[in-house]
């Protein structure tokens, strides 16, 4: 092989390009393999088992793990996503208005919710409201709070994906829309956000991904036995059995719904990119 | 009555019309007349502001100065209802623009249900009338991402007629168009002016222009060159740059030819 290089050009010293190509993936894997062996050399599996794998202790949170814990989980998921997108629209739309406060103000709602951690807004909702207005309570008891608390962090979200959705509608349509004679409202509700949403369908099941995740900041609100999601059930139940097994049922738990989730959004953006050919 | 209304049967009537763009000045001042039922096509070299132009007769471009009146009415009157007004102005447009995520029928029907208020029964049988007209009945269901160009536009014709416009504005509606498909575009437009539509259509189709208008304007730098009949105006036309404009257009290789030897000659008469 070599030979027939050299007749063509003059021989190099060394390995050939396609010669260190292999060694250095050569390489790679060696340390690859090397640095799961020394992790499974080290851990002391004994231990891991008894603490995140009593079969006996994971029998014991069923169903309430499913009807109770996830239940609630998906629940403070989808109210709260629901809150986000009306929010969302709302804030989205007045980022995109001719009126320069209102796009003023959805700018700095923008800047704020995205820029503080969830946990901190869970915490706001929780302690400084009720303070702020004694007397009131946020409707729904718990659920509304959350509700509100993912409700208005996923809004600065989802409104900079919306405000994209709307902007990536070719300008045609809207031109088009107005001298059929809509008025701008109305086709923005009849023409414009129906393709907008279709375009934002993947990056808005993403956010009901993040959202599922984040629902385990209710731990922070103070929740009665009735009302806990996965992340609190499981926690709990840690600290009663003085075991680990109940995190690792409750990490299963959130897989088994974002895992499919995301599958379902790769679908999507894959058949988004056909469409574009 | 006073400026609102118009004495005359002029269908659209532009007067004394600016543009501006920035610094950029578009229009320098139109004043020009369609009457009932009359076909004008705005032919010149690109940017030469007809499409702005046709743009501004139902106010997608508002007018820097000047007015437009439509049937009468005033559409550059600060107070006057804009949708109103442009119910009765077909447009259609060189991208077709039909609604991606509606069928064929969708797109005829939605328009007449939300701006019209038309019921359900009516508006679909307003649409399947209009399909008819321009050959399409057989397409009432398909999308239009699986329509060709021409059906698309047939199809966007179609959409505008269904809410029964008084003029329509066509915007060089052939020119996204292969070759192939541009005839039966021009053949529904032509029995549409056949049926004594008023008609303003930009275009670069000089036997369309030929054949089925009324008037041909000529339009460069933002202002009307010449304006009269389509065999004067591109049979004999009296401007130099409208001459110069026809020769690019209907050979564009010889055009070359030709200004290098009015160069070199045309200096002398």
């Amino acid at each position: 092989m070599a030979d027939t290089d050299a007749v063509v050009r003059p021989r190099k010293k060394g390995l050939t390009r396609r010669q260190k190509r292999s060694l250095s993936r050569g390489a790679q894997y060696v340390v690859f393999v090397a640095a799961v062996i020394a992790f499974a050399v080290s851990a002391d599996w004994g231990r891991l088992k008894n603490q995140f794998a009593q079969a006996d202790i994971a029998e014991q949170m069923f169903p309430d793990v499913i009807t109770l814990a996830l239940k609630n989980t998906v629940l403070y998921t989808l109210s709260g996503f629901a809150v986000g997108l009306v929010l969302g629209m709302v804030i989205a739309l007045m980022r995109l208005s001719s009126v320069g406060p209102y796009r003023w103000f959805a700018g700095v709602y923008i800047e704020i919710f995205r820029g503080l951690p969830a946990l901190l807004i869970f915490i706001f909702i929780g302690v400084a409201v009720p303070l702020a207005f004694p007397g009131t309570e946020i409707v729904g008891g718990t659920y509304g709070k959350v509700a509100l608390a993912l409700g208005l962090v996923a809004a600065a979200y989802m409104a900079e994906t919306i405000r994209a959705g709307i902007q990536a509608v070719p300008k045609g349509q809207m031109e088009a829309a107005r001298s059929l004679g809509f008025s701008p409202a109305r086709a923005m509700v009849s023409i414009i956000i129906p393709q907008a949403f279709r375009i934002i369908l993947p990056p808005l099941t993403n956010e009901l991904v993040l959202l599922f995740k984040d629902s385990s900041l209710v731990l922070f609100l103070g929740v009665t036995l009735e009302e806990r999601e996965l992340s609190k059930f499981g926690r709990d139940l840690a600290s009663t059995t003085a075991n680990s097994t109940p995190i690792l049922v409750a990490g299963l738990c959130y897989l088994l719904v974002t895992i499919p989730l995301g599958f379902v959004v790769r679908r999507m953006e894959a058949k988004a990119q056909e469409a574009v050919k | 009555m006073t400026e609102k209304t118009l004495g005359g049967h002029a269908e659209i009537q532009v007067r004394g019309l600016h543009k501006s763009f920035g610094d950029n000045e578009v229009l320098k001042g139109i004043d020009l007349e369609i009457g009932r039922g009359e076909v004008v096509c705005v032919i010149g070299p690109s940017g030469s502001g007809k499409s702005t132009l046709l743009r501004c007769v139902n106010l997608l471009e508002e007018p820097t100065k000047g007015q437009v009146f439509v049937g009468g009415t005033e559409l550059t009157d600060p107070d006057v209802d804009i949708d109103a007004v442009r119910r009765r102005i077909g447009m259609v447009f060189q991208q077709f623009n039909l609604f991606p995520h509606l069928t064929v029928t969708e797109n005829l029907t939605l328009p007449q249900r939300r701006v019209l208020r038309r019921g359900k029964a009516e508006a679909a049988r307003v649409a399947a009338e209009n399909l008819e007209r321009v050959g399409l009945a057989e397409k009432a269901d398909a999308y239009p991402s699986s329509l060709s160009g021409g059906q698309q536009q047939r199809v966007a014709i179609a959409r505008s007629l269904s809410m029964g416009p008084e003029v329509m504005l066509f915007d060089e509606p052939t020119s996204a168009l292969d070759p192939e498909l541009v005839g039966d575009v021009l053949a529904v437009m032509r029995r549409l002016a056949e049926e004594g539509m008023t008609m303003m259509v930009v275009t670069h189709e000089m036997t369309f222009a030929r054949e089925v208008a009324d008037r041909v304007v000529f339009m460069d730098g933002g202002v009307i060159v010449e304006d009269g009949a389509p065999a004067r105006v591109i049979g004999a036309p009296r401007h130099e740059r409208t001459r110069h404009f026809l020769s690019r257009l209907l050979d564009p290789a010889m055009a070359e030819v030709e200004e290098e030897t009015s160069d070199q000659v045309g200096r002398s008469d």
